[in-house]
């Protein structure tokens, strides 16, 4: 019983300290409030450039891949949910996993460790960049829309149910935890390389593969990359999964389709696990570069 | 003007002397050499750069590949009626055939394909990171007092500095840049293009970048009226993606758009070299397109030294 009382009041205080954090960001973003807004426009500005790339492509074909189903509407389903995952990942770790590697470059990483609290939680959440979450806002715009297009239009029409609206957000956050476990991985890597210049590169190029439909890359020379992105380093469940599962009517669904949301769980799962490790093995081999 | 009133000593009289064309051949090249061994210090890590840079291609070429077959599709399903369900059991070659004959703006798949690879040859020349905003902050922060007293143009030294940036950069790019193509051959359908055409493309890929070059430039000479121009050149930098062809052919932007885009100058920075060496521009309308390319880069030259002449005029710096 006492157990279960520690381990309460020890998440409530990550919760606390989590909450500091966050309200310590905004302080300093609402500092230079014209730059936040900037920053504002300037990522609403991107996705209003990509929404008009996809109005282009879908005014000369009715469906992204052939027999996929990813018509417009529901194309633009799949859209809002990577703004969604994407916008989440870039305002909670992006701006961490950014200033890990400078910690580690300027010894700064010495005073984490001595902190009395888990070193991977510290690096992991101290910045809040509030900015990035005007995508979440494009993000429910774009949903809003192609949901109400959806459930109107006179061809095949689809409204989501209550049950699939909840594994749509229980699996929203499986992909964000993999983007989480993935982005921990790439900048444990920092530790031994002593800097990761590249990794938002890196990051930018690996993710971009799960910014489509999975099925177009089932092809062809496709094949190899889309095990490889399925099942080594799973970044197309990530988009994927969720974005089905409220595009598309969940009844009726082959055994293969409820098997890769199953195996969404898996991965998330033992991406969180195996994320863990490699930051546990590098900190190991940490030498502070400070004195 | 500066507020540093040069008093007329020996040193002065020498770099009259230098102002000679044979002295500022010297100086260029001496700018050239050194901005070009100062891009070379980090090769291994750049090539590796350079080469992962065409990641984005291969999801580009699923997502077309994706496109076409649908498009083609829906199309055999309209021409045949009730045989659709027949097509998806014919072999693969004459699915990929029936792709081949979809096109879209003037591209079929291939060329779509082959396209994005040569505007990430045509932005290679025609993109300057950091060339407006280093001016604007040379500006703000007084730097720029250098060149009103030293004997070297500011525009011509980042013009030099740019030239060697880049020949560093292909130097090295040249070898994962070779190999992408040679990998994607295939997708260059109708092969090497003819000699009058690859001349022309030569030819917009180097106005290309000296209007990419003088462009940025004088929207970095904003600075001396605005101190802070990184919005603005946020807002170029979106319009340029967007309108310049980097994300897609601007032939496929519906009618009543793509006529006001093609007036504009930003698609010599990617769209029109990648146009002219696919043979997506007739050979009637190419002296007068390369032409009209001519004169915007004759405009961009005279507004960025206008720009400068009358921000000098009007800077003042203080101290030293």
């Amino acid at each position: 019983m006492q157990g279960a009382e520690y381990q309460g009041a020890e998440w409530m205080r990550y919760v606390r300290v989590f909450g500091t954090f966050a309200r310590n960001s905004l302080v300093r973003d609402m500092t230079f409030r014209a730059n936040f807004v900037i920053e504002c426009l300037s990522s609403l500005g991107w996705t209003l450039m990509n929404v008009g790339f996809y109005l282009i492509i879908f005014q000369f074909t009715g469906s992204i891949g052939e027999d996929t189903g990813w018509d417009r509407e529901r194309f633009f389903l799949f859209l809002a949910t990577t703004w969604f995952i994407n916008s989440i990942v870039q305002a909670f770790f992006m701006p961490n996993a950014e200033e890990f590697s400078e910690l580690i470059r300027t010894g700064g990483l010495d005073f984490a460790l001595l902190k009395p609290i888990d070193t991977q939680f510290l690096i992991s959440f101290r910045r809040v960049s509030w900015s990035s979450l005007a995508n979440f806002l494009a993000g429910m715009v774009i949903a809003g829309v192609a949901l109400t297009r959806l459930a109107t239009r006179e061809v095949d029409p689809h409204i989501p149910t209550l049950a699939s609206s909840i594994l749509y957000v229980l699996f929203c956050m499986c992909g964000i935890a993999i983007m989480y476990s993935l982005m921990i991985c790439l900048s444990a890597t920092s530790i031994w390389l002593g800097r990761n210049q590249t990794l938002y590169n890196f990051w930018f190029y690996i993710t971009n593969f799960s910014r489509y439909p999975m099925e177009i890359y089932n092809r062809g020379w496709g094949t190899p990359l889309y095990g490889f992105f399925t099942f080594i380093v799973p970044v197309l469940v990530v988009v994927n999964v969720p974005a089905r599962l409220l595009a598309k009517p969940i009844d009726p669904r082959t055994s293969e389709e409820w098997m890769l949301v199953g195996w969404a769980l898996v991965a998330t799962l033992m991406s969180v696990l195996f994320s863990r490790w490699v930051f546990r093995r590098a900190l190991g081999s940490y030498r502070s570069a400070s004195s | 003007m500066a507020t540093a009133t040069p008093s007329v000593d020996p040193s002065d009289m020498h770099h009259a002397v230098e102002q000679t064309w044979g002295g500022r051949v010297r100086v260029w090249r001496k700018i050239f050499s050194t901005a070009l061994s100062e891009r070379l210090v980090y090769r291994g890590d750049f090539a590796l750069g350079t080469l992962m840079r065409f990641l984005p291609i291969v999801t580009q070429i699923f997502l077309w590949w994706a496109i076409y077959d649908s498009i083609a599709a829906s199309e055999a399903a309209e021409s045949t009626g009730s045989l659709t369900a027949d097509s998806s059991a014919l072999p693969q070659a004459a699915n990929e055939n029936r792709a081949d004959a979809v096109q879209i703006g003037g591209f079929g798949f291939r060329d779509m394909v082959a396209y994005y690879l040569l505007t990430m040859l045509a932005r290679a020349f025609s993109s300057m990171p950091g060339l407006a905003s280093g001016i604007a902050q040379q500006i703000r922060e007084g730097e720029i007092k250098r060149y009103l007293i030293q004997p070297i143009d500011l525009i011509s030294f980042l013009l030099i500095n740019r030239v060697a940036h880049k020949v560093a950069y292909y130097a090295i790019a040249i070898a994962p840049f070779g190999l992408v193509f040679f990998l994607c051959r295939d997708y260059f359908v109708a092969g090497f293009p003819p000699p009058h055409l690859f001349i022309a493309f030569l030819g917009s890929l180097v106005m290309g970048f000296l209007i990419g070059f003088f462009l940025e430039a004088a929207i970095g000479m904003i600075g001396f009226w605005f101190l802070e121009v990184s919005s603005l050149l946020f807002l170029y930098m979106l319009f340029s993606f967007f309108l310049s062809g980097h994300m897609f052919p601007i032939s496929l932007l519906p009618d009543g758009i793509e006529w006001v885009v093609n007036l504009l100058p930003l698609k010599y920075l990617a769209y029109f070299p990648a146009a002219v060496f696919l043979g997506k521009i007739p050979d009637e309308d190419l002296p007068m397109e390369m032409a009209i390319e001519a004169a915007w880069l004759v405009f961009f030259i005279v507004i960025c030294r206008w720009s400068y002449s009358r921000g000098v005029a009007r800077y003042s710096g203080y101290g030293g």
